[in-house]
């Protein structure tokens, strides 16, 4: 029989071999979550215990502000009260007119045979904090799948468009901002009608990019929606264009841009629901199914040939 | 002999694992508070971790740290991973210098554990620059500086239970 020494000394598995352990989980995670995006199940899952301890960590930020909010003078109230009263009344002018208009509108299209504006509608949601990751524009807000929010769901605000659902949660969602690195928005310059594409700078700003160096963009250009993505409805406005560079030795013009929603701020945004999809004439989706067809017929040959070889 | 700013070396009760897991809570919270945005205030989570990965390796090791990183990630919105490969990469630092650390006092252990502590952003800085990401500027290394400063604070207050009454007095409760 072997002789065993007594397990006095026991000690678990050597601390290098525990450390290639994690650091090939904690890789092969990264990996996993840059390139597959496949973790979102995990993160919900994990999310219930790290939202309650998210809730507990802001609350004392929260009480306060509400021990504010009931603190505020009667003359701050009265003066803001009237202050909204008189927008209001600004407003009417062009307020009563636009329900007109909008039925104006729908008759003619209707007379041109062109579809009819799709009305918008949506939830309101209140920002709860700004995601604390220093390398995207992420807020978070406090509606989640309970409410029906889903991923890819445009967000606005009072004065335009906000961002994009990016992640849902049981009861909260985030937003990706639209001056976040990653994201774009399609749009439209109001002026001239160009339609472009503007894209999050990551600093607070927006780029449009791709417009030849000699096109017609001024500063204080506003720039709207397109819809052409499908998933904003045409017409929100975006961003106005503050400094533009023209450089004869790029192809292209720099055109930087300012948000004109209050992106950075911490108030209420609204998530519209989803657009329905436009139904494509009957001869592009008979096209479209071709194409489909076609591409899964090269993917079988692909495959096919694999095995020959 | 109390822990005073020449000397950590002393004879201590030994340490109670609920107050381990009580501080690594706590430290999780701060890490959660609104304020922690701004990049100047220490990362609580891996300062904690890192303390009780030199004071003691064999309770405080890589998985606590790995868990730990897991929970940063999803409330942070950041990649998957990158907290938990920073964490797990300066508590395995942390438990192989234990024994060397521990000879010098409070200051020259700032000093040690101060590569430590750069490297949990560094390491965050490295996998998000790989990912596509902009390098978020110098301020983002700040947060380490203060920590290091706050070493023997943290060494006084989190080793406070385990002091031993100076006199021993036989009628005395504590």
């Amino acid at each position: 029989m072997e002789h065993q020494p007594p397990p006095f000394f026991k000690r678990g598995p050597a601390p290098l071999a525990l450390l290639s352990f994690y650091v090939a989980i904690a890789v092969a995670l990264l990996v996993i979550d840059a390139r597959l995006q496949a973790l979102e199940v995990v993160r919900q899952a994990l999310s219930l215990f790290t939202h309650p301890l998210q809730q507990l960590a802001h609350l004392p930020a929260h009480s306060v502000a509400s021990a504010g909010d009931y603190f505020v003078s009667l003359a701050h109230l009265r003066e803001e009260n009237a202050r909204l009263q008189q927008a209001r009344i600004e407003k009417a002018t062009t307020l009563l007119r636009t329900q007109q208009l909008e039925v104006e509108n729908e008759r003619l299209r209707k007379l041109l045979g062109v579809k009819e504006r799709q009305q918008a509608s949506g939830q309101v949601a209140q920002i709860l904090y700004a995601a604390r990751d220093p390398y995207t524009r992420r807020i978070v807000i406090d509606k989640g799948q309970q409410d029906q929010i889903a991923a890819g769901l445009p967000v606005i605000d009072d004065a335009g468009v906000v961002g994009q659902v990016t992640r849902v949660f049981p009861f909260v969602a985030e937003v990706t901002l639209i001056t976040d690195k990653e994201q774009a928005v399609p749009v439209q310059i109001v002026r001239t009608g160009q339609r472009s594409v503007v894209f999050g700078l990551g600093n607070g700003q927006l780029e449009l990019r791709f417009l030849p160096a000699n096109a017609d963009v001024q500063n204080g250009d506003v720039l709207v929606t397109s819809g052409l993505d499908g998933i904003f409805l045409p017409g929100f406005p975006v961003a106005r264009v503050v400094h533009v560079e023209r450089d004869t030795s790029y192809s292209f013009a720099r055109i930087f841009c300012m948000p004109l929603a209050g992106v950075e701020n911490f108030s209420e945004v609204i998530v519209l629901e989803q657009r329905p999809p436009v139904a494509l004439p009957a001869e592009l989706t008979a096209a479209a199914g071709g194409r489909e067809a076609k591409a899964a017929k090269s993917t079988q040959a692909r495959k096919k040939r694999l095995r020959r070889e | 002999m109390q822990t005073s700013y020449r000397s950590s070396a002393r004879i201590l009760l030994p340490v109670r694992p609920w107050f381990i897991a009580c501080s690594l809570a706590v430290a999780l919270l701060l890490n959660l508070l609104p304020t922690a945005a701004s990049p100047v205030l220490p990362d609580w989570l891996a300062l904690v971790l890192v303390f009780w990965s030199v004071r003691e390796p064999r309770r405080v090791g890589m998985g606590l740290a790995f868990l730990g990183g897991i929970a940063m990630d999803v409330a942070d919105a950041g990649l998957l991973g990158q907290h938990a490969l920073a964490y797990v990469l300066a508590v395995y630092g942390g438990g192989a210098l234990s024994r060397r650390i521990l000879w010098f006092p409070l200051a020259e252990q700032a000093l040690h554990v101060l590569p430590l502590l750069l490297l949990v952003p560094l390491v965050q800085v490295v996998v998000r620059v790989i990912a596509g990401a902009d390098f978020p500027g110098f301020g983002y290394f700040l947060g380490p500086l203060l920590a290091t400063l706050l070493w023997p604070v943290l060494t006084f207050a989190l080793l406070l239970p385990q002091h031993q009454p100076v006199d021993h007095d036989a009628n005395r409760p504590l």
